[in-house]
C-alpha cells in the first residue's frame, strides 16, 4: 500500500505537467547556455528572447501569449536531443527552435521530425541538417556558399594564389566550410599549399603552424570558433606568418579579440550580417538589443532574433497548431525582412541570402564587402 | 632542420607543462595507491585563481617577473587549500573503502569542480592577463626561442628539483617514501600518514598551481573545462613513466609532448592524439609498469 501511494506521488506532478494551458502557446528552445562555446547559445538565446517579449507585448500570435521553454543543452550533441525529446513529450511544445551547432542540430532534428513537430536552427550553417527530413528548417546560409565566399573573396578581392587550411576535425561545421573553400578555391584556379588539423578544446597549434610556416602560403584559412582561433592567431604571429587568416561566422564573438589581442586584427572572416549596417531593420534592431542587454549583438543574436520571428509569422498564418499546418506555413517563407537580410526558404528548406565579408578591427568589425549566391 | 628543431623547441615546452600536472597524479597514486582525478580540475581552479588575483591587484598593468612570482604564489595557495579540501572532504572518509568507491569518488569531485566552476565562472573562456612581455630570446632563420619558453621551462625544472629535494632530502620526504611503502608500517615507527598524505595533496596541487599560470601565459584563454584534455594526457603520461614514480612522470611527459609535437609535424594533425597516444600503447606492452615503474605483484 506504501509503495502504491508513493508511486502514486511520484506521476503526479507528471501529470500535472501534462495539462496544457489554453492560452498560451508554448515554443520550445534548446541552446549551448554552458559549455566550451556558450557565447553562441547565450547570443542565440538573447535574440529569441527578444523576439518573443515583443510579439507578446504587441499581443502574442492569435491572442494567445508566447511561453519559451529553453533547455541548455551544455553543449553536447546527447544533451541537444534528450532536451528536444523532453519539449516535445513533456512540454509540449509547437515548434522546437534549434541551437547553433550543427553537430548537435544532427541530433536533436532527428527527434521533432519523428515527432512530426518542426525544427527551425537559426545558425546550423552544415548542408545535411535539413536533409533529415521535411520538418527541419534553417534561416542561415548553408557551409558549401560560406566557403565559396571566402574563396572568391581570397581570390578576387585579396588576389592570392596560395593557401593552408586549418581545420577544425572535431566539428562538422569546420569540415564543411574547409571542404568547400578547397573545391572552390581550387576551381578558381588557388592552390592549397597544406590541409592540416587540430581539435577543438587543443591549445596549442605550433606544431600545425610551424608545419603551414613551411609552405609559406599567402593566407590561412581557419574556419573554427573563436574559442581557437584567438589562440591560432597569436602563436601564428608569435612562429613569424605574417599571412592574414580568414574565416566563418565561427569567429563572431566578443572574445575573439579579448583572446586574440592585436594578432586578430587585420583577419577576415564571413558573415550573417554586419552592425555596420545603415539598413533600418538592422540598426532598429541593435538600438533594441542594447537596451534590453547593454551589448551589442552578434550574428548569432540576429539570427536567433530572425529564426524567432519567422517561427512566429508561420504560427500566425497557420490554421491551426498542428506540426503539419505550421510546418507548411514555415515553407512557404518568402522575402521575409529579416536582421540577417532578406530570407526565402528553398526547396531544401534552407534560406538563400547574402554574405558579408568582415575585417576584424580591434574590437571594432569593419565591413568588407557583400557576396550575394 | 630549421623546422626540426622549431619542433624540437615546441615539444618540450609543452612536455614541460605536462609535467608539472604528471607530477600531482603520480606522488598521489605513490603514496595513496588512487587515481586523483580531480587534479586536473584543481589546476583549472587554479588558473581561475590567479585569473581573480591578478584583476584585484592590477598585474595587466605591470608585467613582469614581479607578477609572475605573486601570481605563481595565489595559484599554488588556491590549489594546495582546495587540494587539502578535496583530500579531507572526499577521499579520507574513504580511505578505507574499496579501490573502485574511491575512484567513482574522485571522478565525481571531477565532475563537481568542471561544472561547479561553470556555474561559478561562467561558461565562457576567460583572457588571461598579460603576466609578462614575451620576446625573442636568440633566434637562428626561422626558429626563434622565446622568452615564455624559457620561462615555463626554467620554472618547471625549478618545480621539479624542488620536489625532488624535498622527497629525498627532507625529513618529510623520508615520511613520505615511508608512507608510499608501507603506511601501516610507518605508523607504527611515528609517522602520522593522515599528515604525510594530507601534506602529499598540497604539494601535488601546488605543482598543478605552478602549471596553470604558465599555461595562462602561454595560451591566455582560461574556461572552467580546461582541465580536461591537460589532464588526460598528463595522467597519461604519469603512466607511460610508471605511475608512482617521479622522475618517470617527467620522462613521460616529455615524451607526451615531443610525440605529439611530431605526429602533427612528420605523421598527420587529423590522427594526432590517436598516434600519439598509440606511441604510448605501444611503449606499455613492452613496459607494462612504464618507463621507470617498478613491476610488483598485486597483492590480494
Amino acid at each position: 500500500m506504501k509503495r502504491l501511494v508513493l508511486s502514486l506521488l511520484l506521476v503526479l506532478p507528471l501529470l500535472a505537467s501534462c495539462t496544457k494551458k489554453e492560452n498560451e502557446i508554448v515554443i520550445g528552445e534548446y541552446d549551448s547556455l554552458s559549455g566550451s562555446d556558450a557565447t553562441f547559445g547565450l547570443s542565440s538565446n538573447k535574440g529569441v528572447r527578444l523576439a518573443f517579449d515583443e510579439i507578446n507585448a504587441a499581443g502574442g500570435i492569435k491572442g494567445k501569449k508566447i511561453e519559451l521553454k529553453t533547455m541548455d543543452d551544455q553543449g553536447k550533441n546527447e544533451e541537444a536531443a534528450a532536451a528536444t525529446t523532453r519539449l516535445i513529450t513533456q512540454n509540449k511544445v509547437v515548434a522546437v527552435i534549434g541551437g547553433v551547432a550543427s553537430g548537435r542540430s544532427k541530433a536533436a532534428a532527428p527527434i521533432a521530425q519523428a515527432k512530426g513537430i518542426p525544427f527551425v536552427s537559426p545558425a546550423s550553417t552544415n548542408p545535411d541538417v535539413t536533409k533529415i527530413g521535411d520538418y527541419v528548417f534553417r534561416i542561415c546560409f548553408i557551409d558549401p556558399f560560406q566557403g565559396s565566399v571566402m574563396a572568391k573573396f581570397a581570390s578576387e578581392n585579396l588576389k592570392i594564389k596560395k593557401v593552408a587550411i586549418l581545420r577544425d576535425v572535431k566539428n562538422d561545421y569546420s569540415v564543411g566550410l574547409a571542404d568547400a573553400f578547397l573545391t572552390d578555391f581550387k576551381k578558381r584556379g588557388g592552390e592549397i599549399v597544406a590541409d592540416v588539423s587540430y581539435q577543438a578544446g587543443d591549445i596549442d597549434f605550433k606544431a600545425q603552424l610551424t608545419q603551414i610556416r613551411s609552405k609559406n602560403p599567402e593566407a590561412l584559412y581557419v574556419p573554427g570558433y573563436y574559442t581557437e582561433v584567438g589562440l591560432i592567431a597569436q602563436q601564428a604571429r608569435q612562429l613569424g606568418i605574417k599571412a592574414p587568416l580568414m574565416g566563418g561566422d565561427g569567429w563572431d564573438s566578443d572574445k575573439l579579440h579579448e583572446i586574440g589581442k592585436e594578432a586578430i586584427n587585420g583577419n577576415y572572416y564571413s558573415n550573417h550580417y554586419t552592425v555596420e549596417s545603415t539598413d533600418p531593420a538592422v540598426t532598429e534592431f541593435i538600438k533594441k538589443f542594447k537596451a534590453k542587454y547593454n551589448e551589442t549583438p552578434d550574428a548569432l543574436a540576429a539570427l536567433g532574433y530572425d529564426a524567432a520571428k519567422i517561427l512566429a509569422g508561420a504560427i500566425e498564418r497557420s490554421a491551426d497548431l498542428s506540426g503539419k499546418s505550421i510546418r507548411d506555413e514555415l515553407a512557404k517563407t518568402k522575402d521575409f525582412p529579416g536582421v540577417t537580410g532578406k530570407i526565402s526558404l528553398n526547396e531544401n528548406r534552407d534560406a538563400v541570402k547574402s554574405a558579408v565579408v568582415i575585417q576584424v578591427d580591434g574590437p571594432n568589425r569593419k565591413y568588407i564587402t557583400t557576396v550575394t549566391p | 632542420m630549421q623546422d626540426f628543431v622549431q619542433h624540437l623547441i615546441n615539444g618540450i615546452s609543452l612536455g614541460s607543462i605536462y609535467a608539472l600536472i604528471a607530477l600531482g597524479y603520480t606522488m598521489v597514486y605513490g603514496i595513496l595507491k588512487m587515481i586523483n582525478f580531480a587534479h586536473s580540475d584543481v589546476y583549472m581552479v587554479g588558473a581561475f585563481g590567479a585569473f581573480y588575483v591578478a584583476r584585484a591587484f592590477g598585474i595587466e598593468a605591470n608585467p613582469g617577473i614581479g607578477s609572475l612570482a605573486i601570481l605563481l604564489i595565489s595559484s599554488m595557495l588556491v590549489c594546495s587549500i582546495l587540494g587539502l579540501l578535496i583530500e579531507r572532504l572526499a577521499y579520507r572518509p574513504l580511505r578505507n573503502a574499496p579501490k573502485l568507491n574511491i575512484l567513482i569518488t574522485a571522478i565525481g569531485v571531477s565532475l563537481f569542480l568542471e561544472y561547479g566552476g561553470q556555474a561559478l565562472f561562467g561558461a565562457n573562456p576567460r583572457v588571461f592577463p598579460e603576466v609578462m612581455k614575451d620576446f625573442v630570446i636568440f633566434s637562428f632563420g626561422n626558429v626563434e626561442l622565446k622568452s615564455f619558453d624559457i620561462t615555463v621551462l626554467v620554472v618547471s625544472v625549478l618545480a621539479m628539483l624542488g620536489l625532488q629535494y624535498l622527497i629525498y632530502k627532507t625529513k618529510l620526504g623520508k615520511a613520505m617514501r615511508a608512507v608510499s611503502a608501507n603506511a601501516s608500517v610507518a605508523s607504527l615507527l611515528g609517522v602520522n600518514p593522515d599528515k604525510i598524505i594530507a601534506f602529499t595533496f598540497i604539494v601535488g596541487s601546488a605543482l598543478a598551481g605552478v602549471g596553470s599560470v604558465l599555461v595562462g601565459m602561454k595560451y591566455p584563454k582560461i574556461d572552467p573545462l580546461m582541465g580536461m584534455m591537460i589532464g588526460m594526457k598528463a595522467f597519461v603520461a604519469a603512466v607511460l613513466g610508471g605511475i608512482g614514480n617521479v622522475r618517470g612522470a617527467v620522462l613521460g611527459a616529455l615524451i607526451m609532448g615531443l610525440s605529439e609535437e611530431m605526429v602533427v609535424a612528420y605523421l598527420s594533425s587529423t590522427y594526432r592524439d590517436a598516434l600519439a597516444f598509440g606511441i604510448l600503447i605501444a611503449i606499455l606492452i613492452f613496459k607494462p609498469a612504464g618507463l621507470l615503474g617498478k613491476y610488483s605483484v598485486e597483492k590480494v
